[in-house]
């Protein structure tokens, strides 16, 4: 099948490639980049855990098309830490035990990677609705709530 | 109860941040579709559109001639190996893939072998398959009428479309008790089939290496071992020898149950690497996992409760139809074809039961797994608690008081049910009684009858239920055989340090945290030097694997042991580095001491470095243990949870508007762990009881075959759930543990039914079965004149 060429930025990095326009994003982070960190876990757009951030917004790179990413940036799980350091998300779902299997919480941090820095101070009813569109069938989301209180508490003292 | 360790050192009782989180935050855990190997192949599976069929073509031709399809295997390619069908761990059979006959929709029919994934669903799209439809046999109980067509025709002789009848109990007793009660109530109760849904779906990367002639398989299992030797049993005429077989069971996102049998795609997947001599990848879609992998429940039961008028229950009747699908691939111990439905005298002190079971083939996917429970006690704990409540409100009694009035009493622990088993320890009223302050029993009791007197719907339910987990002692339970001990190995090196290793696999459970914790406890050594390990055969002990709540009453238990005989050993070695008796010397978490003397230590350090640097003259080096656990008794984790509904007079909607959940699940090992297993444990109670559910046409065509409409709770459904606990330690286990990871799945749903039913028994309503959608609600309130 024919190929076309697109070029990326994922995680602060320059990516080019020559893909089939077919290819799944998610396909493309995971087999092409060897970025594992970005699950898949329904084919319809339903569970989340493949949620990445592509120009500032939550996506689910499930249902975008790779060449859709063309020209544009990407922020995936493997680009939460930044020097050694745990972004507070990644600390509030250590500290709250805001996961247990593991396979959703990165589509649930990314999820709140951008959601936080629209809204740093949310009620636990905005962030239930703000992760509606991630399904967790190990923690019962009350602690993924707490997980972001606390991340959010720590962005509003850090100014981050 | 303080823990007996520093925060430090860690052991039993503190809330440890878990040692696995670093590597899942970061996005660097390993789950089997992150396995990638050099030359790897990749299968697809094309599946049926019909439930019931004869195949009488399948044209591969213009999937082969697709450029990177490798092949397209069949039923007739794995014929010619006779592998074409395998054991269930129930000793039924199943087809790995069909010669002539498709059984359900979504039944694997063909595979596909190609060079990338993208390629290999190209080549699922072009295989032709020409069918024949047959009669389709959906509903159980049309299945045993006298004209139903016989779906088992491959077994030889077979007449009919009945599995197996179990019974269990004292019939005789019981219908006399019947015959003598004041009150008696009775319901058709029917508990759907539902779909574990883990979010990672099922898969595997098998490969043969033709060379040292060796398979390694990383797959999604919840039960390495018990799988590796099911592979060497039904593969052994092809040459695949247990010792070059090695399962590994990677990191595991959710099991649930869905995760313990063998699926034919992972022998396909097998079979292919073994042909080719490459690696195979199989991984699942979601709508090939919900539509084709084993389902849970499905049982269609009627359920007679026997009293005095005072309140007090005396006997418990049930029938009931198991809806198996095409074939018996349940997962439960072999001696128990309807696992522990049996303990369904629940919490009560009841003078005699009779249960029957019948097993029933239909056109679906096979299965009659747990769904986080423990083989059928949701069945069980459900029917009871819906009847207790049931018989309360017949009664005029409050669900309350009349649960006190029949629980079994602390002073009759341990205690003989009316079927046989023997609960450990409870104390049933206490808990109770702290979720009913927790929650505010008798003020929301008020509220309720204001609100009735204005035509406002509110409800209160409550579950009281017992659990019973820990599978199990081997005079009673096996799994094709097998004995269900579990096992631990522990060995500490000469730094200090200790790796641990276990015939169970974690699935989210947090085992790398609290095993560890468990030696933290046992020897002192800190958390932070234990590196647990599970799920790759050719280093971990044997053992039976995770589900049923097994780990922590049967693993953890061999943990304890294993520790205590390191202990043993340490204690020798200390006596002699201290020139003293061993008798002479106590001990507390990290060291021992002379007696008197406290200054006079060895730290469990020094022990064992000691241990193979200057060890007592004639006894062996080295500081290891192994201990394969087989419990003298399963353990009986219980909890009594209330519900406070209020529902919408004009839509039907259910809110809940508070769930308190108190648990007992003996000492604990880490409270943090606990409480996230209890919220995880009550969504996925909530989701049976007011969203899931698998239903199929009379086309046997499936009617939630994705998330579309195969609703999970998200979290806007998701109330905050409310826990508290009692602690009443089991008097056998090692450790007074009992287990945690199912019970708030089993108790949970009862509680919302409950609640639900509370708020509408005025209207005459007696019982609804789960899902209570809005939609079902709305039409009793209509058919009872209310009015939004």
């Amino acid at each position: 099948m024919a190929t076309v060429p697109i070029k990326v930025n994922v995680n602060g990095a320059e990516q080019s490639a020559e893909i089939e326009p077919r290819l799944l994003l998610v396909h493309f982070l995971r087999e092409n980049l060897r970025l594992t960190g970005t699950h898949i876990g329904c084919d319809t757009s339903h569970c989340g855990a493949c949620t990445v951030v592509l120009d500032g917004k939550p996506v689910k790179s499930c249902t975008v098309f790779a060449v859709q990413a063309d020209g544009r940036s990407i922020t995936t799980v493997e680009g939460l830490e930044q020097d050694g350091k745990l972004h507070p998300l990644q600390d509030g779902f250590f500290q709250e035990h805001g996961l247990q299997c593991g396979y959703c919480t990165p589509g649930m941090l990314m999820t709140g990677y951008a959601f936080l820095q629209e809204n740093n101070d949310p009620t636990d009813d905005e962030i239930r609705h703000a992760i509606s569109g991630n399904l967790c069938r190990c923690t019962g989301y009350v602690n993924i709530v707490k997980a972001y209180q606390y991340a959010a508490q720590k962005m509003r003292e850090g100014g981050a | 109860m303080a823990p007996k360790t520093s925060p430090e050192i860690g052991g039993m009782g503190h809330s440890v941040k878990r040692k696995e989180d670093p590597r899942f935050l970061r996005g660097l855990g390993n789950y089997v579709d992150d396995v990638t190997l050099p030359g790897m192949l990749y299968l697809d599976i094309v599946r049926s559109p019909y439930a019931h069929a004869t195949i009488k073509n399948i044209d591969s031709s213009k999937a082969l001639a697709i450029p990177g399809v490798l092949a397209v295997i069949t039923g007739k390619d794995l014929e010619k190996y006779n592998l074409h069908w395998m054991p269930t761990l129930m000793s039924d059979t199943q087809m790995v893939l069909p010669v002539d006959k498709v059984m359900y929709q979504a039944q694997e029919v063909a595979a596909v072998l190609a060079t990338d994934r993208y390629i290999a669903a190209d080549g699922v799209e072009a295989v032709e398959i020409d069918y024949d439809p047959l009669p389709v046999v959906v509903d159980p109980k049309k299945a045993l009428l006298p004209d139903a067509p016989v779906l088992r025709t491959d077994k030889e002789g077979k007449k009919d479309n009945h599995i197996w009848h179990w019974e269990w109990g004292n019939r005789d007793a019981t219908d006399q008790l019947f015959n003598e009660a004041e009150v008696t109530v009775k319901e058709d109760i029917y508990i759907p089939r539902i779909h574990v849904s883990s979010i990672e779906t099922c898969g595997c990367v098998a490969h043969f290496d033709k060379v040292r002639g060796k398979l390694t398989v990383w797959m999604t299992t919840q039960a390495p071992h018990a799988i590796r030797t099911v592979f060497a049993l039904v593969a052994g005429h092809v040459g695949l020898s247990e010792e070059k077989i090695q399962i590994i069971s990677p990191d595991i996102g959710g099991g649930f149950g869905g995760k313990v049998p063998v699926y034919p795609g992972y022998v396909i997947a097998v079979a292919a690497s073994v042909l080719t001599g490459k690696p195979v990848k199989w991984i699942e879609d979601r709508m090939e996992n919900l539509q084709a992998d084993s389902f849970a429940r499905d049982y269609h039961i009627t359920a007679e409760l026997a009293g005095k008028k005072d309140g007090t229950l005396t006997a418990l009747r049930i029938k009931t139809l198991a809806d198996h699908g095409y074939t018996d691939a349940a997962a439960n111990p072999s001696k128990f074809p309807a696992g522990l439905f049996h303990v369904c005298t629940g919490s009560y002190d009841l003078k005699a039961a009779h249960v029957e079971v019948d097993g029933v083939y239909t056109n679906k996917p096979p299965g009659g797994i747990a769904y986080r429970c423990s083989f059928r006690v949701t069945e069980a704990v459900h029917t009871i608690e819906r009847m207790a409540d049931v018989m309360a409100h017949e009664l005029g009694m409050d669900a309350a008081e009349f649960r006190m009035k029949n629980f079994i009493k602390p002073e009759q622990f341990p205690y003989k049910s009316a079927l046989d088993w023997e609960y450990d320890s409870g104390n049933y009223g206490a808990a109770l009684q702290l979720a009913m302050d927790r929650v505010g029993y008798n003020e929301l009791r008020k509220e309720q009858a204001e609100k009735r007197a204005r035509g406002e719907l509110m409800g209160i339910g409550i579950s009281s239920f017992t659990e019973i987990v820990g599978a199990g002692p081997s005079k009673h339970f096996d799994i094709l055989g097998i004995k269900m001990f579990d096992s631990a190995e522990i060995r500490v090196h000469p730094t200090g340090k200790v790796i641990a290793r276990f015939g169970t696999k974690s699935q989210g459970q947090g085992h790398e945290t609290t095993y560890a914790q468990i030696i933290a406890e046992e020897l002192g050594f800190p958390v932070d030097s234990v590196l647990v390990e599970e799920g790759d055969t050719d280093t971990a002990p044997y053992g039976l694997g995770t589900y049923a709540s097994r780990s922590t009453p049967v693993a953890a238990a061999a943990c304890a042991i294993a520790c205590r005989k390191i202990k043993d050993k340490a204690r020798k070695i200390a006596a002699y580095l201290l020139e003293a008796h061993e008798d002479d010397l106590d001990w507390e978490p990290g060291k021992f001491f002379v007696k008197g003397s406290p200054d006079r230590a060895q730290t469990i350090q020094q022990i064992s470095l000691a241990a193979y640097t200057n060890h007592p003259p004639g006894m062996e080096a080295g500081l290891e243990a192994v201990n394969y656990y087989d419990p003298p008794n399963l353990t009986y984790p219980f909890g009594s949870y209330i519900c406070v509904v209020d529902i919408d007079n004009g839509t039907g909607e259910i809110k809940i508007r508070r769930f308190v959940a108190v648990d007992d699940c003996g000492n604990i090992i880490n409270p943090m762990i606990v409480e996230g297993q209890i919220h995880g444990g009550l969504t996925m109670g909530l989701g049976p009881a007011l969203y899931e559910e698998i239903q199929y046409d009379e086309s046997g065509n499936i009617l939630q075959g994705s998330f579309m409409n195969y609703l999970l709770p998200t979290a806007v459904e998701t109330p905050n759930w409310e826990t508290d606990k009692t602690i009443t330690p089991s008097p056998h286990h090692p450790l007074g543990a009992k287990g945690v990871g199912e019970s708030a799945t089993v108790g949970a749903p009862a509680a919302i039914v409950n609640a639900v039913v509370d708020a509408l028994w005025h209207l005459g309503v007696r019982h609804i079965d789960i899902p209570i959608t809005s939609a079902k609600v709305w039409k009793l309130l209509r058919d009872a004149g209310v009015r939004g």
